[in-house]
Order: structure tokens, then sequence, then C-alpha cells
């Protein structure tokens, strides 16, 4: 089937999602209304639990069993990617050559790998207090890590990054996430339930369990952000077709 | 605000994701596929942020804001939005990571030219 009739194919299920568009478009609240019912009850919640994050709150106390799902769709992503991007037969695996990086460069990576790694684990620690949490600060840490490879060469990212300890500390984060849950089944009848106490109201110590499941899911996405970037890495740098044109590794 | 500024945000995100899976079935080229695949899956963002705003509110973060002082905006639609971009990209990634397997078997990433099994 080529492109143009993939495109006709595509008309009447357009046609038809136009039609519910249209309908639900006709039903719509005014954007910025005031009524918000869900929102006012999780906001409640949120301050009952002690946690100034409201949507930190959602995700990980509310709606924390939602977020042990998108946690495995998220490890079950990296398990697949990491299983696909293996040395398949007739690839040779060759040592990546130094490339040449301006000195300043590499002052300046020096300078600003502490300060990116710094950044995200500041962003995990404070997820239930302030903006942030476990997911947006796992991608930063991950991503400041890669200073390395952008400021200096391949070598440096593969010698600051263990990568079996990272493996590892993906399965043990998703796995603790899961484990965390049963404390609640244990002492109060309900899984993932929020069954540490509360503390004090903005405080680093905050919100219970809200914090801990936070830093899982923090250590979870950084290492299974630099798990997978490492499985690409690897194919673009490391790995060659042993029969067809090679591709250019820059170091 | 307006109906018709509501009307707008609406079809900003029906009209996205439509572009994603316009380009997702005449596409080429796997990896142009996931790119398409991403910007379909992005209209739920502008989506899911239109739902949870609210006008003259401030961020459901009371770090530095004592609670009841504003109004805030809808945090159910933003922890939504939250994991659906990291679960996103990770999704991506393994789909981008079957296409760089598709080229190394079949020599191609045009989804044309993959015609019948081969292990």
């Amino acid at each position: 089937m080529n492109a143009r009739r993939r495109g006709r194919l595509l008309l009447l299920p357009a046609a038809v999602l136009a039609a519910g568009l249209v309908w639900c478009g006709a039903e719509l609240p005014v954007l910025g209304t005031d009524r918000h019912p869900y929102g006012a009850r999780s906001v409640a919640a949120a301050l009952r639990q002690h946690t100034s994050n409201a949507v930190s709150s959602i995700n990980f106390d509310q709606r924390a069993l939602d977020t042990l799902g998108e946690e495995s769709i998220l490890f079950a992503a990296v398990l697949g990617a990491v299983v696909l991007l293996r040395q398949v037969r007739g690839e040779r695996r060759h040592t990546p050559r130094a490339g040449y990086v301006l000195p300043s460069t590499r002052l300046f990576g020096v300078g600003l790998l502490p300060v990116a790694l710094l950044t995200g684990v500041y962003v995990v620690a404070h997820g239930a207090v302030t903006p942030g949490g476990g997911f947006q600060g796992g991608v930063v840490l991950a991503s400041g890590l890669h200073v390395a490879y952008v400021a200096a060469d391949y070598r440096v990212l593969r010698r600051l990054r263990p990568l079996v300890v990272l493996e590892s500390a993906e399965a043990v984060a998703a796995g603790s996430f899961a484990g965390l849950g049963l404390a609640g089944l244990a002492c109060c009848a309900a899984y993932l339930k929020n069954v540490l106490p509360l503390g004090a109201f903005g405080q680093l110590a905050s919100g219970g369990l809200v914090g801990v499941l936070n830093a899982a899911v923090g250590v979870a996405v950084a290492s299974g952000v630099v798990v997978l970037l490492a499985g690409f890495l690897e194919q673009a740098v490391e790995l060659d077709d042993a029969g067809e044109e090679t591709t250019e590794g820059e170091g | 605000m307006s109906r018709a500024l509501t009307l707008l945000w609406f079809a900003a995100a029906a009209w996205i994701f439509l572009a994603g899976v316009r380009g997702l079935t005449v596409s080429r080229n796997l990896v142009q596929a996931v790119g398409c695949l991403a910007v379909a899956q992005s209209s739920t963002y502008v989506l899911l942020l239109g739902i949870g705003y609210r006008a003259g509110a401030s961020a459901p973060v009371f770090g530095d804001m004592p609670p009841g002082s504003r109004p805030v905006v809808d945090p159910v639609v933003q922890a939504l939005t939250l994991t659906d971009i990291v679960v996103g990209a990770t999704v991506t990634a393994l789909l981008l990571a079957l296409a760089i397997q598709i080229r190394k078997g079949h020599g191609t990433v045009d989804p044309d030219e993959l015609t019948g099994l081969r292990g």
C-alpha cells in the first residue's frame, strides 16, 4: 500500500473523528473557568496530606497506583530498547577515537557538569515541596551527565557512567516503588497508602511517602534515560556494520 | 474567557493531533513516522493543560504561597501531562530502537519497502 492510498484511507476515520470533535467542542466548558471540581478536591487533599506541591501529591499519593503503572511502562520501554539495541551478528565493535575538543569547551564542561547534576538532585529532592519531582529531576540528572559527552568525548562519558550499576538501579527503583506500596497494605489494608508521618507543611521532609516514592521515581527515570541514551550512543559510536558502509563515529 | 478562545484552543489541539496522524500515514520514513507519533501525542498536552487552565490563577504549588491566598490551576491534568511526557519520551526511544534494528535487518526505513517477514 503506498502513501497516497494510505492518505485516502485516512479520510473516513478523519471525518468520523472530526464529527466527534465538533460534537465534543460544542459541549466544552469555557477555557479558564473557575469550576474545577477535581482540581479543588485534589488541592484540598494535598493540603490535608501536608504536601505543598499538589502535582506531586497527586502523582505519588492520590494517584500513586496510576504512577506505578506509568513507571512500569517506562521500565518496560527501557528494557525493550536495551534488548533491541544489542550487538547483532555481523557487527564489529571498535574503540572510539578521541575527538579534538577546545580547551575552553573542556573547562566549561568541567564547570557545568557538577552544576547540572546538582540541579537534577535538587529538583528531585524538593519534589514534594516546590515545582519539580522525580520525573522532571530524573531527566535533568540524566541529561546533565551527558555534558561530559558534549563538552569532552565519548570515552569520558563512558568512564563517568557505570552502566551495570545504573541498570540495576533502574530495576531496584522501579521495584521499590511497588514494594513501598506493600507498607500500606500491611498497616491499613490499602495498597500505596501514605503511611509515613506527614511532617511540617512546606518542609523538605513533608508529605510522608510522597518524598520516598518521588526519590524512587527520580532514580528510575535518571538511570533509565542514561541507559537508553547509552544504547543509542553505542550504536552510533562503537558499532560498525561489517559489510556495508561504515558510519563514522565521532568521539 | 470568551467562547471563541475556547474553540481556538480546542481546534489547535485537534489540529496538532490530526497533523501528526496524517504524517504517520503518509510517511515514507520510519524515523519521521516516530516523530509524527510524538507530534500526535503532544496534542494531548495542549488539550489537558487547557482543561486545567483557570483565568488569573497561580501554579498549584504552595512552596512560597500560603494556601488559599490565590486560586490555583487544576493540578490533576498537570500530573497527567507530566507523566505523559516522560513515558512518551521513553516509548519514542523504544520505537526508534526498533527503526534502527529494521534498518539493520532490511537495509531500509521505508515502510512501503518492508514486505514479507524475515527472521
